[in-house]
């Protein structure tokens, strides 16, 4: 606890900002929890806010209320400055574009790390091995980019890099990248029904995951903005335990949803970067 | 009775010179075409200029090395392979021919004969190199035209893309298919006349050589034709210009300055509001004073209201950004929200935002395309007031709105770095903060930020609960 060390006069090296989500979201605390594994493995001098945190605004901004946000900026750069925090690593995309972007011109200005960068960094560091724990050989992972890690702030190649270690076969999907589709929860969109449409966002993906996992290319056909009839695997059932990787709690809950929606729960699972990193490492308690 | 058409040189001159009545209409037609695109052009620009400030001075270097890649290299076109090739052919002929339009210009206007001609074989390599653009232009519109109408790309179709959008972009192609014809008809009739007078015509001819048996041996005939051919393609291409303010295909000058005024930040980063950044740290801390803006400004205040109603409350940017737009379609085709059958376009925004400033303001047009599209795109009933009828809710509903995700796939999709997602933001911003028209669920979200400092209804007090259980219940958590 950040609070703890301030009293004994301590500056924790990084911030871990756990957000809403990571700190209510029961399907998110266990990302919370994995990540927390890994950083008391690696030895990494860590702190966080505890009680003190309080929601980055984001998604007050995103949805037009702007002087909420900055409402909730002030408060939490008082925070942050109060404590003398040089660096904030985080799990969320939302918190993490938010406090990287927008709190500088605040009074915020703090180097801000995606946690999927600092596993990069710990990879490459040789503290993090992948080694020791469960093995993923052979299992199908498809990485869903999150739009706030990825065309927000351009880190594509961190998640993948993650996911490099654990020897599975990596599978993109057709709209990956700077062409991702959105899992459907952005801008606000997490805390209210959507629009009348033909179908929900997240379930357009899932369709988009499970057809790239099972090598399924007449799906792939069928899906707007997927222009090229390549499919991405020859024709097979899927060999089951694939996983659905991401790296933000909103849209692990948009695709867990669209899951379970397409009744595939048996088969495929969605995880968090930092879960599967703790559990090939054998970190999993 | 037989006209010799072709001069020989004039003793003093190196060029055949004939003034003649014909180069003073050419003059005066010159005058007029560029005169009258000047005055649309002033319009538009006190169209852009009525969006709120924004600094967009500095970072040059950046910014003309983005414009290089972005507007001049088309970088972001070749996402898509088909199109982009398509396009690269009619963008470069566009700039190669146009070298040919200067000469064009100097032989109206002194009377000379392919001026250029002195220039011996690269005349010949720039002649050459014309013709077989100008072949491959016509495929491409050909192609272009086939995608658009018959193909089934979806991209080009959309309830926003009826009437005048719709025809305008045929209209383009027609044009552009008619410049070319008229280039060829000049030069082929140019060379036939040459041809059969034994004399030697400078440039090379790739494509005309293979034409010249289609036109009459008649010399007069021929020298109709070549003046025709000539007259067409410089009349042509003026009013092509003029047409340009009342086009998408005006994206063919605007998206040089729209590249080099688009933003340098981060895509994920949305501007923070400085009169609520004021506000806020007033109410934080009495002692604060607001920083007063330069006296020199004078009167000019704070903005009267947060977030944008109408097109004069978005930044002048955002207005660049309309006039820019070729309606391709690319944002729209990636939105998850239009994906998935939502009334949201991205391009619509920025359509509606150029037909509203129109309305409202200048229409620089000699046909008003924002009238022909009217009946097709509103409710004949809100035409009756124009000062309500409003880019929010007089053309984008609140429902487009709050359908956006923010994913800025639109963004990164542009061509020319269009931004749709500032202009949706900061219509929200005025629906939340001037109307608290925000969907109620949001409103909810909003107050548990407020209360619990979560966006969802859970005590503060329960923030650090995740870690009771950290080395407990996780075991399962990954299973192959």
């Amino acid at each position: 606890m950040m609070a703890d060390l301030a009293a004994r006069g301590e500056t924790p090296e990084i911030l871990f900002w756990v957000g809403c989500a990571g700190a209510f979201d029961d399907r998110y605390k266990r990302v919370t929890r994995a990540f927390v594994r890994i950083l008391e493995h690696v030895g990494v001098n860590y702190a966080v806010l505890g009680m003190e945190e309080s929601c980055t605004g984001d998604p007050a901004k995103r949805a037009g209320n702007e002087f909420l946000f900055q409402m909730q900026a002030m408060q939490n750069i008082t925070t942050l400055n109060g404590y003398g925090i040089k660096k904030v690593v985080t799990a969320c995309p939302h918190c993490f574009n938010t406090i990287k972007n927008e709190y500088p011109a605040l009074g915020g200005e703090y180097e801000v790390i995606h946690h999927s960068t600092f596993l990069q960094q710990l990879i490459n560091e040789g503290k993090v091995k992948a080694e020791g724990g469960e093995s993923f050989k052979g299992r199908r992972i498809t990485f869903h980019d999150s739009c706030y890690l990825g065309r927000a702030n351009n880190i594509y190649e961190a998640p993948r890099a993650v996911l490099e270690v654990l020897d599975a076969d990596l599978l993109e999907m057709k709209r990956c990248k700077t062409n991702g589709l959105c899992c459907g929860a952005g801008g606000a969109q997490m805390w209210k029904e959507p629009e009348p449409g033909k179908k929900d966002v997240n379930v357009e993906r899932t369709e988009e995951a499970l057809a790239t996992l099972d090598g399924d290319a007449d799906v792939l056909l069928n899906l707007q903005g997927v222009e090229s009839n390549a499919p991405v695997l020859p024709a097979g059932s899927n060999r089951g335990g694939s996983v659905i990787a991401v790296a933000c709690p909103f849209c692990m809950t948009m695709m867990a949803d669209g899951v379970k929606n397409k009744e595939r729960e048996a088969d495929v699972q969605v995880f968090d970067l930092a879960e599967l990193i703790a559990s090939a490492e054998g970190l999993n308690a | 009775m037989h006209t010799d058409y072709i001069s020989a040189p004039t003793p003093n001159l190196p060029f055949p010179v004939h003034f003649s009545f014909q180069n003073i209409i050419f003059l005066l037609v010159a005058i007029a075409g560029f005169g009258l695109f000047a005055w649309q052009a002033r319009k538009i620009r006190a169209n852009i200029l009525v969006g709120r400030d924004r600094d967009m001075s500095g970072n040059v270097n950046e910014r003309l090395w983005k414009t290089l890649l972005v507007a001049f290299g088309q970088q972001k076109m070749f996402k898509r392979l088909t199109p982009a090739l398509l396009h690269l052919v009619v963008y470069v002929g566009f700039i190669v021919i146009n070298i040919e339009v200067i000469e064009i210009l100097i032989d109206g206007i002194f009377g000379t004969h392919r001026v250029l001609g002195f220039m011996g074989p690269l005349y010949s390599a720039l002649t050459g190199t014309n013709e077989v653009l100008g072949a491959l232009v016509v495929l491409a519109v050909v192609a272009f035209w086939w995608r658009r109408n018959v193909g089934g790309v979806r991209r080009f179709t959309g309830p926003e893309m009826r009437a005048w959008p719709k025809m305008d972009a045929n209209v383009i192609l027609y044009i552009e298919v008619i410049l070319m014809v008229a280039l060829f008809l000049m030069n082929a009739a140019d060379l036939k006349l040459h041809q059969l007078q034994g004399k030697d015509l400078p440039g090379a001819f790739p494509v005309s050589g293979l034409l010249t048996g289609l036109l009459p041996d008649s010399l007069t005939a021929l020298h109709v034709l070549e003046r025709v051919g000539w007259w067409a393609h410089i009349v042509g291409i003026l009013l092509f210009l003029n047409y340009l303010p009342s086009s998408k295909h005006f994206h063919i000058i605007m998206a040089f300055p729209n590249v080099y005024f688009s933003r340098l930040m981060p895509q994920g980063q949305f501007s923070n509001v400085d009169s609520i950044t004021h506000e806020v740290k007033a109410m934080m801390d009495p002692t604060y004073q607001v920083p007063t803006p330069p006296a020199s400004e004078g009167a000019e205040a704070a903005p009267t209201s947060f977030g944008a109603k109408d097109v004069n409350d978005l930044a002048w940017t955002n207005l660049l950004n309309a006039y820019s737009c070729t309606e391709c379609g690319r944002c729209t085709s990636v939105c998850p929200a239009n994906i998935t059958g939502k009334l949201l376009s991205p391009r619509k925004i920025i359509m509606d935002t150029r037909d509203r400033m129109e309305e409202k303001y200048n229409s620089p047009l000699i046909f008003d395309p924002n009238l022909y599209g009217k009946e097709a795109k509103h409710d004949p009933q809100e035409q009756l007031d124009k000062e309500n009828h409003t880019l929010l809710r007089g053309y984008v509903t609140p429902e487009e709105l709050w359908a956006c995700t923010t994913c800025n796939a639109c963004v990164e999709a542009c061509p020319v770095n269009i931004n749709p997602l500032e202009s949706i933001i900061e219509m929200r911003r005025f629906l939340v903060l001037e109307e608290s028209a925000a969907p109620n669920s949001l409103n909810v979200m909003f107050s548990n930020i407020e209360n619990n400092g979560a966006p969802w209804a859970f005590s503060p007090s329960d923030r650090f609960n995740w870690a009771d259980e950290l080395y407990v219940a996780d075991k399962a958590a990954v299973t192959a």
